[in-house]
């Protein structure tokens, strides 16, 4: 295979994956791609707002940040980090593989995707249950230990955004499996080819923005304090 | 001359095509969602127009003698909360703009027909999530939704009320999408965007807003649901929160949200402007950039709403200071519609008389956004009257008469009928009467200090609010003839044709109603808009 | 129909970059370095998501430009909320 990156000619006008109000396959597959930036623009002013908060009140209250930050899981945090890096490159693939046409691998590939999207909820649920049985859940029963007293009034803030932060993450993980889990019955069903995968692209592309979104949320939330009680 | 006795066969439209609920329901033609967005907001209205009838009433007397303290809270929050995110915000894009942009750029639909039903369905879906909010009992925070106040003291419906406004916010944000990619990537040959309405361009830039504003929007109200069923905290000042965090979250949004409200009827204006002074717009190349210039400009205000609430002085000053800018771009549109009409050959139709009352009651209201801009005075009439006026000017007697305006000019278009022009002039004039009258006291009110949100009031208070109440029930009368003539036309109305006013734009040159797929072939654009000096002149009206 | 088609190659390229990135930003969160850690932090995740939006999500070789402008719109736009929300939390300690 060549090392720059090829051109690919598609089809002409009579395309059946062509919608009607569409002039062309062109037309339709920038207008498909360029919508699915717009979308996650969307999503970035939506977990922006939460960023504005995190941001906020770490400026505002640091201790208690780091010592919120103490009682993350490091490692559950790095592996998971790998995780997602790891679907990202099956979903890459998987795209390559819609383009040059080798539905087998698509399939796979996507399979593979899906698997390291559920790895990465396994684990986070393995880390809420570990926060949850410590009481490390905002409300009344909420209880740190090993903190001093300057940090400990506003932990339980680090927590709630905590919570928000990674729920809402792993919401949109969730919604991602279920989209894969689609575009894999369809790949199997030979829907896509060298002339027509914009749903794949396009399931791509969200795919590895949640995989951004982690990218900031793990130095985020995991690497403020040094110690690392694991 | 045609009476309604005698049948004219019609030709193939979008709406004879196919009968039947599920080819309704099912649809993905952009003009019969807009239709369904027209139904889903009318009814909307209403309801909103309700709870403000309830709201004067209460208002008539001095005492809190109709309502409970509690029940008059729900009244002005379920007013705002279904006004602003039902009708308000989806009205002129989601009815007017779904059935004009694709056409208006020579286009078949949008470029996204599933997801402008997807849209559609969820703006239902939130309505009826608010329904129940409504007969479960109502929220009671004001449309604002402030903490904690909302997070932690109140058992009524907020989540509720939030959720449903969340999946309202969605269809926004999903309408905005589509109609950012369908501007950039649909237009026809020869439709460069110097020669695009500029209708298409204000609803363009209300799509900016709608998706770069919108989820910010989503995401407060979401932590404001998580704070209320999970004790989170991250608003309540006792658990370390800042309340005031919600407030800059919620703002961030619900500022640029009041351009996602007008800056479509600004595109309407101009629309009707140029036909009923027949003349090209002055300044083609401002107006265009004036709307983007607000939308811009309309995100680096919000705070001015938090002048009073503990912002830093600081802070404040410098969002006073923004607040100016953004009514420079409003006065240049104002300052170009006027120039457009000098010289012009007026004709005083039903459109063109909502347009003058938009063009003076919009500038009106936006002069006493200046008012409150300045902090020295924000700080004496925040939270009172004054700002009630001001934000109803612009939404009421500019936002509603501009749609009004857009729907009296397209009705043709859409319906393939004329309304009646003398029941349409009477209309606009018992509006324009009742609205000075429902409004204009309560700047009065509002500079003599009758605070905002409260059920009862001084009793030096009460003539003003008299005459307040008297122009809210004609300003009702007003809003119900439209309803009942537009219905009465689709029966009986005068058949209309292709171009009744003899405008330009391409929505003019395909026959009324469309057919679905709006164009036989499709047009290549040789001329910029507004070409009037080039048209023939024709008789308006026919 | 044209678009830019990556080599297989490129991709594990950068999926090993990321890794090692991530190794990074690990390793270097367990020495002090005051302020510089949140700075390092980001600037490595900055680093990573780079290398996401560039290769993976194809910016690089992206045919509309339109795009990027959204892109760089819409970061913007975060950047004004997080700005000018500080311009409130950072000068409250002055009133």
């Amino acid at each position: 295979m060549a090392d720059s990156p090829t051109v690919v000619n598609s089809s002409e006008v009579h395309n059946p994956a062509l919608r009607h109000h569409f002039a062309d396959m062109e037309q339709q597959r920038e207008s498909s791609e360029f919508g699915m930036w717009v979308f996650l623009i969307t999503e970035i002013m939506f977990f922006g707002g939460m960023f504005a908060a995190y941001m906020i009140y770490r400026y505002l209250y640091y201790p208690s940040w780091a010592a919120g930050s103490e009682k993350m899981d490091f490692w559950y945090g790095t592996i998971n980090t790998v995780v997602l890096i790891c679907s990202s490159l099956t979903m890459a693939l998987a795209v390559h593989s819609a383009q040059v046409g080798r539905r087998k691998l698509l399939v796979t590939l996507l399979i593979i995707t899906m698997l390291f999207g559920v790895t990465f909820l396994v684990i986070k649920g393995v880390e809420y249950h570990g926060h949850w049985v410590k009481n490390e859940f905002p409300g009344a029963g909420f209880h740190v230990e090993d903190v001093d007293a300057a940090a400990a009034v506003h932990i339980e803030l680090f927590f709630s955004l905590y919570w928000a932060m990674t729920g809402f993450h792993a919401l949109h993980m969730l919604i991602g499996i279920g989209i894969v889990a689609l575009i894999t019955y369809f790949s199997w069903r030979g829907k896509y080819g060298p002339d027509y995968h914009n749903p794949v692209e396009i399931t791509g592309l969200y795919w590895h923005f949640v995989d951004l979104i982690w990218i900031y949320l793990y130095p985020l939330l995991y690497l403020i304090s040094h110690t690392h009680k694991a | 001359m045609t009476t309604a006795a005698v049948q004219i066969p019609e030709t193939e439209n979008y709406l004879n095509k196919e009968y039947g609920i599920r080819s309704w329901l099912l649809t993905t033609d952009h003009k019969r969602i807009a239709l369904l967005y027209l139904i889903t907001i009318t009814f909307f209205f209403f309801i909103g127009g309700f709870f403000a009838l309830l709201i004067r009433l209460e208002l008539l007397t001095p005492a809190g003698d109709l309502l409970q303290a509690d029940t008059y809270n729900k009244m002005f929050t379920m007013h705002g909360q279904v006004m602003v995110f039902f009708f308000l915000i989806p009205a002129v894009p989601a009815v007017l703009g779904n059935f004009l942009l694709p056409i208006m750029i020579g286009a078949k639909d949008l470029a996204f027909p599933r997801i402008n039903l997807l849209s559609w369905y969820l703006l239902v879906a939130g309505g009826c999530l608010m329904l129940y909010t409504i007969l479960a009992g109502g929220a009671d925070t004001g449309w604002t939704f402030y903490t904690p106040l909302s997070t932690a003291f109140l058992n009524t419906h907020v989540v509720a009320a939030a959720l449903a406004i969340f999946i309202a916010g969605f269809s926004s944000i999903l309408t905005g999408l589509n109609f950012i990619v369908t501007t950039h990537r649909m237009r026809a040959p020869g439709m460069t965007w110097n020669r695009l309405p500029l209708f298409v361009w204000a609803n363009y830039a209300t799509a900016i807003i709608q998706v770069l504003g919108t989820p910010v929007l989503a995401i407060s109200l979401m932590l404001v649901a998580l704070d209320r069923l999970f004790h989170f905290g991250i608003f309540d000042p006792n658990r370390g929160g800042d309340p005031l965090l919600f407030q800059h979250l919620f703002w961030f949004y619900s500022h640029p949200a009041v351009y996602i409200m007008i800056l479509p009827g600004m595109g309407v204006i101009s629309e009707i402007v140029t036909c009923f002074s027949r003349k090209r717009v002055f300044g083609y190349k401002f107006m265009a950039l004036a709307v983007i210039a607000i939308a811009v400009l309309g995100f680096l205000v919000w705070a001015h709403h938090m002048f009073v609430a503990g912002i830093s002085v600081y802070a404040a000053l410098i969002f006073s200071f923004l607040s100016y800018f953004v009514a420079v771009p409003s006065a240049i549109k104002v300052f170009n519609w006027t120039a457009t009409m000098y010289k012009g050959s007026i004709s005083y139709t039903t459109p063109m008389l909502y347009a003058f009352g938009f063009i003076g009651l919009f500038t009106m209201g936006g002069l006493t956004g200046l008012f409150l801009a300045a902090l020295g005075i924000d700080v004496h009439v925040t939270d009172t009257y004054f700002v009630v006026a001001h934000f109803h000017y612009i939404m009421v007697g500019g936002m509603v008469m501009a749609y009004l305006g857009g729907m009296h000019f397209w009705w043709p278009k859409i319906s393939g009928r004329m309304y009646p022009e003398a029941w349409g002039k009477l209309a606009a004039l018992i509006i324009f009467v009742g609205f000075n009258l429902t409004f204009f006291p309560q700047f009065v009110l509002g500079y003599l200090g009758m605070p905002r949100r409260y059920w009862q009031y001084s009793p030096e208070f009460q003539v003003l609010n008299v005459l307040s109440t008297a122009g809210a029930t004609i300003l009702a009368v007003g809003y119900v003839l439209p309803m009942a003539y537009f219905l009465w036309s689709m029966r009986y109305g005068k058949v209309a044709d292709a171009n009744p006013w003899g405008a330009a734009g391409l929505e003019w040159t395909i026959q009324s109603p469309p057919t679905t797929f709006n164009f036989d072939e499709t047009p290549i654009v040789t001329t910029e808009a507004y070409n009037y000096d080039e048209l023939q002149e024709v008789p308006v009206g026919r | 129909m044209t678009e830019h088609v990556l080599p297989k190659k490129t991709y594990i390229i950068v999926w090993v970059a990321l890794m090692c990135l991530t190794v990074a930003t690990a390793a270097v969160s367990k020495v002090e370095l005051g302020p510089f850690n949140a700075v390092v932090a980001l600037a490595i995740a900055t680093m990573k998501g780079l290398l996401v939006v560039l290769f993976f999500m194809g910016v690089k070789y992206i045919s509309q430009k339109m795009t990027i402008v959204a892109i760089v719109a819409g970061l913007f736009w975060l950047g004004i909320l997080l700005s000018l929300s500080m311009a409130d939390y950072g000068t409250r300690a002055f009133r």
